[in-house]
């Protein structure tokens, strides 16, 4: 399984780093429901980091619905959970987009000119 | 989940020096950095652990034995690596190795064999030949081949080069795949154990100033800097500790997020645990000096 999971001093919590990490590899399909995924140990030997730190990671991710824990076998990615995948995706645009709109404000921009900012990145895109 | 090590309200006097109420639990699979200065007292509460020192008072429990009844069995199981390491000088690293066999019953010659061999030690060199990085492989090598499911380290990292650092740290990553062991480990080097460490322990004067999990302590903690003179315009309430001098205030603060908040003139920065380190509970005023 080609996993990649890199950890940076980006300031952002290291555990919140790996599940966002993780979820993009699920949104990307690159992860498929069933796939197993390192236990704790093994990831936080792995990064050089706490033990504590890749079990909160798992346990965050198993709240949101993404992984579930098979005692005695380990972490596996959970059965469509198509629902649980649109919302992140929706929830990371709409990070982004609120970012985007506070830069705007900053400078002055008016509503319009970035919805027409927006289309022609988004049709831009499809090309 | 138990604990590898369980020490409640141990004191100890020696001459100056006084060991106060020092209490801290080591839970099974985590390894816990005990940090502070230097004579705060952490090579002390080694000893203590081990026996070497007597203790004035309180309990100390090692892999759920209590310390006095220990049979021979608790040593065998507790691998320590000590500041400076006491091999017989003119003995050679395979020496050494016979030594250990007769000390420990469950002494494991195929692994030392293995150990020495994926440190690069020379089996006919003299310990007194060997660099400090090698004396302290070799006493790492020593420690993990009876065995043990604890492993208490006395500055072991230093004095070592980068590189040879982060091989203990992998080692030591390694060892506690096995979810029965733990590891419990003094130093001054706080970015070795910013990286590996599940807890962090902090001693100042021979007391505990806080016991906490790593991640949580360098998250919720931060440090506040502003300029000298609007020191004035902080909550003392508010500081964990601070050095303050002429131009610059840094001080530590709890609930870093709220703290944002409430100074927004002030930046902040997530603390390392140097930082930690050294503002916790400082109260250090440098601005009347020339």
């Amino acid at each position: 399984m080609p996993m990649k999971i890199v950890i940076t001093a980006s300031g952002d919590p290291i555990y919140q780093q790996i599940g966002t990490q993780i979820k993009e590899m699920i949104l990307k399909k690159e992860l498929q429901p069933g796939d197993m995924l390192p236990s704790i140990r093994l990831l936080a030997k792995e990064l050089r980091i706490s033990v504590i730190t890749t079990k909160r990671a798992y346990e965050e991710l198993e709240r949101e619905g993404f992984l579930e824990t098979v005692a005695g076998k380990g972490c596996f990615i959970r059965a469509c959970n198509e629902e649980a995948i649109q919302e992140e995706g929706r929830k990371r645009v709409e990070t982004s987009l609120a970012a985007a709109v506070k830069k705007a404000r900053q400078a002055g921009l008016p509503l319009e000119e970035i919805v027409a900012m927006l289309r022609v990145l988004y049709e831009e895109d499809e090309i | 989940m138990s604990h590898l090590i369980e020490v409640q309200g141990l004191c100890k006097k020696l001459g100056k020096f006084e060991m106060d109420d020092l209490s801290f639990t080591l839970p099974n699979g985590c390894i816990m950095g005990y940090i502070g200065e230097n004579g705060a007292g952490k090579t002390t509460t080694i000893r203590l652990l081990l026996g070497l020192l007597k203790r004035d008072a309180g309990t100390i429990r090692l892999l759920g034995q209590e310390l006095d009844q220990a049979d021979g069995t608790l040593f065998e199981q507790i691998g320590t690596v000590m500041d400076e390491p006491a091999f017989p000088q003119y003995f050679t690293v395979a020496q050494v190795g016979r030594v250990m066999a007769g000390l420990y019953k469950s002494w494991d010659g195929g692994v030392f064999d293995q150990w020495v061999d994926r440190f690069g030690l020379v089996r006919d060199k003299k310990v007194k030949d060997l660099s400090r990085g090698m004396k302290m492989r070799l006493s790492l090598g020593v420690a993990l081949s009876h065995h043990p499911r604890l492993l208490l380290l006395d500055e072991a990292t230093n004095g070592l080069d980068p590189v040879a650092r982060n091989e203990i740290l992998d080692l030591l990553m390694e060892f506690i795949q096995e979810e029965q062991n733990g590891v419990f480990l003094s130093s001054h080097i706080t970015s070795d154990l910013e990286k590996i460490c599940d807890y962090i322990a902090l001693i100042r004067n021979g007391r505990i100033a806080f016991v906490q999990e790593k991640d949580a302590l360098l998250e919720e903690t931060g440090v506040l800097k502003c300029g000298g003179g609007e020191f004035e315009k902080l909550d003392r309430g508010d500081l964990l500790g601070y050095h303050r001098g002429r131009f610059e205030v840094a001080a530590l603060v709890a609930g870093r997020a709220a703290k944002e908040k409430k100074y927004p003139w002030a930046s902040f920065e997530k603390p390392t645990l140097e930082d930690i380190m050294m503002l916790w509970d400082k109260e250090e005023d440098k601005t009347c000096e020339a």
